[in-house]
């Protein structure tokens, strides 16, 4: 068990490094990304941009202003290029929406996935397996940010049932949070309800046909205890990661696109905003907490692994 | 086959082999052709893709405008009455059900049905360039892990752990607009930042880990069974057993991958277009359309319908194409 800790601790800061690289690299290279061009203004002289470099470390080896960045992160000092702000404060006042996006999206896609998986097997191949199944391949195939749209134009601008976008706080008026993030949260699950359902009538149909399922039956179990205390354990195992994974991607700001389309001010949008500004530092710090967050609830999800199945040993 | 004993006959010639006989490949294709519903949706994909190849045709002989043509300031005709393509307001028309404007005009008072197939035409292209990209990508790499083990499985294993932990939207928005800024220059082709290899380039190198996992655990267990050992006894190089005793093994599950791909390339480009970092104005893209139907919204809703319901339906006959197809090409359904 500490053996498998370290190696993933060991394998987790690799990763992180390497994407931390990887990012000051991608935005090293770009034409015209020169910070401190943009920086000094457009009536700026050559001799005031040289300033901003030096005053800045533009004009120091690419490594060096690596390792001095890098060390700014660690510290929570580190300033972006464009508004100046300290991009640690930025982010901690941007994760409310998002982990409220993500906290009610994710129970919403996990209950509802369950739900239409676990019938669909039961019923596999009758009417409503069938409806279920083209309501899961529809959900899939329709971009988020197109279903936001359309949740936006008809219950916000027709119907004037819900608001028009934006995020208030939880802790302020806890029926405006809701009704705020009730759009977001059902068009960000949609497309996940799909891929949870499909992927768990696969999963529960493959358990069903497995020996032990008919030794359960054999020895004459109800259907549900079947089901529950056996064919469900087993097929919610790969459920469980999936979702870890998935609701990393979403707190790290991975839904840039609901985020935007619904103003929330997230950490996805922050991030998508200040990839067009070019501003390194930020963009730098989001992937790092995208990468940190899928990375630790990875591991989370190998040693929860283990815990549901005991056929699973960590050591390998 | 064991040759017949001596003094027995050979059978006759007559009896027919069993009709449920045949390779597994046959056996696949009879299982498909069986399923209505996936030819049906695989059939909606292929009337999109051809509608799309049509884009010309339908632009000069029945719209008689082109794709980024502005009528911004013109008029049509439309049962009798004479309507501005695009209000004083800035309101664009709605769908007229006319051959001008079939289904309205955009805010640049530009035929939407004209873009639509064209925008179709480069999400495809996007969507089949990123899927070779991946396939060809993933492929060589799961393969290679999986078969030489050792160092190149943990540089390779990395390398994919590292985009994995990407979420595939930042990476590519990251990537969009770092190289929509000056293109990219690979040293023997220059691309450049209107062209649309690059989307479809991000979109391909983002799903990578995704195929090139599953193959890699594929081939991990593939190695250790006796007709690769056999393969190796008999004197094979290692290029002679990934080609002729690997990869024939793991043809079903690229086959199975590819609509897959497909499907989320399309999403994921529009995603990008969405966002500014996928295909570049002025060229159309379902995405792009989308992005600026939903600037325009509540004013034009027909600006977000038509660019995305055709965008659903596209993605759905692929899923329900893919998905049909896995159910034949695996035998235990």
């Amino acid at each position: 068990m500490i053996g498998f800790l370290a190696r993933r601790l060991a394998g987790m800061v690799a990763v992180l490094l390497a994407i931390s690289l990887l990012t000051f690299l991608i935005f090293q290279v770009i034409p015209g990304g020169d910070p401190a061009v943009r920086m000094a203004g457009r009536l700026a002289t050559p001799a005031q941009v040289q300033d901003v470099r030096r005053a800045w470390g533009f004009d120091r080896p690419v490594y060096d202003q690596y390792l001095t960045t890098m060390g700014k992160v660690l510290d929570g000092t580190v300033v972006s290029y464009s508004q100046q702000i300290n991009v640690e404060d930025e982010i901690v006042r941007s994760l409310p929406p998002t982990i409220s996006l993500a906290l009610g999206a994710g129970v919403i896609w996990l209950f509802f996935g369950v739900l239409f998986g676990v019938l669909s097997a039961i019923t596999a191949g009758r009417l409503l397996d069938r409806s279920l199944t083209v309501v899961a391949l529809v959900g899939i195939s329709t971009p988020a940010f197109f279903l936001g749209a359309l949740l936006l134009y008809y219950f916000g601008y027709r119907l004037e049932l819900l608001p028009l976008g934006g995020y208030v706080p939880l802790t302020r008026d806890p029926w405006g949070w809701f009704t705020h993030m009730l759009m977001p949260w059902l068009a960000l699950s949609v497309a996940f309800i799909g891929v949870y359902a499909r992927v768990l009538r696969s999963n529960v149909l493959d358990t069903m046909s497995e020996d032990y399922v008919r030794t359960a039956r054999a020895k004459g179990l109800s259907e549900r205890r079947v089901l529950v205390r056996h064919v469900l354990r087993n097929s919610l195992i790969p459920i469980v990661s999936l979702w870890g994974l998935d609701f990393a991607a979403v707190v790290g700001g991975g839904a840039i696109v609901i985020e935007s389309v619904f103003d929330l001010h997230g950490v996805g949008q922050y991030a998508a905003e200040s990839i067009a500004r070019l501003d390194v530092p930020p963009v730098l710090v989001v992937t790092l907490l995208v990468a940190c967050a899928v990375v630790v609830l990875g591991a989370v999800v190998d040693i929860l692994y283990a815990a549901l199945d005991p056929r699973i040993r960590l050591a390998r | 086959m064991t040759p017949p004993p001596p003094g027995m006959k050979s059978p006759p010639a007559a009896i027919k082999p069993p009709p449920a006989g045949g390779s597994p490949w046959r056996l696949a294709w009879r299982r498909l052709a069986r399923s209505r519903a996936t030819l049906a949706f695989g059939g909606l994909f292929l009337a999109v893709v051809m509608l799309c190849l049509l884009a010309p045709v339908y632009a000069r002989e029945i719209a008689h405008t082109g794709p980024n043509d502005n009528h911004i300031t013109e008029t049509v005709k439309v049962g009798g009455k004479t309507l501005e393509v695009v209000s004083p307001t800035g309101v664009p028309i709605g769908p007229t059900w006319h051959s001008r404007f079939f289904l309205g005009a955009d805010a640049n008072g530009r035929d939407v049905a004209v873009r639509l197939l064209y925008g179709g035409r480069n999400s495809l292209e996007v969507g089949a360039l990123a899927t070779l990209i991946t396939m060809l990508l993933a492929v060589l790499i799961g393969v290679l892990a999986g078969y030489f083990r050792g160092v190149t499985d943990g540089v390779l294993s990395r390398l994919l752990d590292v985009i994995w932990a990407f979420p595939p939207i930042l990476l590519g928005v990251a990537l969009g607009v770092a190289l929509a800024v000056g293109g990219l220059d690979l040293g023997v082709v220059k691309l450049h930042s209107g062209s649309l290899l690059l989307p479809a380039l991000i979109v391909g190198v983002v799903f990578v880990p995704y195929v090139a996992r599953p193959l890699r655990g594929q081939v991990l267990s593939l190695r250790r069974r006796e007709f690769i050992d056999a393969a190796r006894v008999q004197g094979h190089g290692h290029m002679r057993i990934l080609a002729s005793e690997l990869l024939p093994n793991l043809t079903s599950t690229i086959v199975v991958f590819i609509p897959l791909m497909l499907a989320n390339a399309i999403l994921l480009e529009a995603g990008l277009s969405y966002l500014g970092a996928g295909v570049q104005d002025p060229n159309p893209s379902w995405g792009t359309m989308l992005a600026e139907g939903i600037r325009l919204t509540p004013g034009a809703i027909h600006l977000v319908l038509v660019p995305g319901l055709m965008l659903v339906a596209a993605v759905l006959g692929v899923n329900v194409f893919g998905d049909g197809m896995r159910d034949a090409l695996d035998a235990r359904a």
